[in-house]
């Protein structure tokens, strides 16, 4: 590439503070010019920081918490029940843990997973380690992810694909009755959907 | 009413793919965001769509790669950015240098 912006060497690394004076030159320009308002940025830039990533299928799972019958319509159909919340893109089949049954979700062939409800996939889901041996020796790897269980708990292996992508819907932990749905969502992790995680009280609630 | 995240935006790949940690973005600086929600709203607006500014963007880091520079990903992102804008006659980038001279002389000091 060529041209003035070279010339005027702005390719040239610049500290921070210089950028982030630019920056505001730029929209003030652009503010100024009526391309952009601050406020649609603002949105734009909260919207894109909090509903992608895991926080989406954290809502999932916290309004399944709360609202018994939302959770027996995504327990059922989870494509459907993900699209009341504005979710979608993805068919889903949400698989829940509960006393004596553990789930986990794992990509055999490659790296299947709910982008829209959990973000991007971890570089371990992605690795032949973990595609191999979460099917060969689940209870090992649990462990080694800090999930110890018992022998009397049965995991169930779900093979995501292209056609259907796997959900873990963690146990809700005890001692959350008092929480709001929104502070529900907060202790819903991506780990805990994935299944390798449970989903634990917030520390202050703790004991 | 808040924007729905664009998947063509979120779910770039390859070199232009957005900086993530833990799936979610990463902004390390407050500029970055801003740049960024910038740039998303005029694709919104209609003043480009979101392929021209992510062809730039792929150039302008092969360009920067080529030569060797240490840029971060958003500052490669804001020449991108500002280079569009100019060929899109929206933003002389004299005029653009003489505002952000305004700012580092302290004449202006609007906060966004």
């Amino acid at each position: 590439m060529s041209g003035a912006y070279d010339e005027h060497g702005h390719h040239h690394r610049e500290p921070e503070s210089v950028l982030s004076l630019r920056v505001r030159a730029l929209e003030s320009l652009l503010v100024e010019k009526k391309l952009v308002s601050s406020e649609a940025v603002d949105r734009i830039v909260s919207a894109y920081e909090q509903d992608i990533g895991p926080h989406n299928g954290a809502k999932v799972v916290a309004r399944a918490w709360v609202d018994p019958a939302y959770k027996q319509r995504l327990l059922t159909d989870g494509t459907a029940a993900i699209e009341e919340l504005g979710f979608g893109g993805v068919d889903l089949h949400v698989v829940e843990n509960k006393p004596g049954v553990h789930n986990l979700v794992v990509c055999t062939l490659c790296s299947c997973y709910p982008h829209a409800l959990i973000g991007l996939p971890p570089v371990w889901y992605k690795s032949f380690e973990y595609r191999s041996r979460a099917v060969r020796e689940p209870r090992e790897v649990l462990r080694e992810f800090g999930v110890d269980l018992p022998e009397s708990v049965e995991i169930r292996i779900w093979d995501s694909s292209a056609e259907l992508r796997y959900l873990v819907l963690p146990e809700r932990p005890a001692g959350t009755e008092g929480l709001s749905e929104a502070q529900l969502a907060e202790l819903v992790t991506r780990d805990a959907m994935i299944g390798v995680a449970l989903t634990r009280p917030p520390a202050s609630a703790a004991r | 009413m808040d924007p729905v995240p664009s998947r063509e935006i979120a779910d770039m790949t390859g070199d232009a793919a957005l900086p993530r940690k833990n799936g979610e973005l990463v902004f390390a600086e407050a500029w970055q965001g801003r740049i960024f929600g910038m740039t998303v709203a005029m694709s919104h607006e209609a003043g480009f769509e979101w392929r021209e500014f992510q062809t730039q963007l792929i150039a302008e880091i092969a360009h920067a790669e080529r030569e060797g520079e240490p840029s971060s990903y958003y500052e490669r992102w804001l020449h991108a950015f500002e280079r569009l804008l100019a060929d899109k006659d929206l933003v002389d980038p004299t005029a653009l240098a003489e505002r952000t001279h305004d700012f580092e002389a302290g004449h202006r000091d609007d906060v966004f």
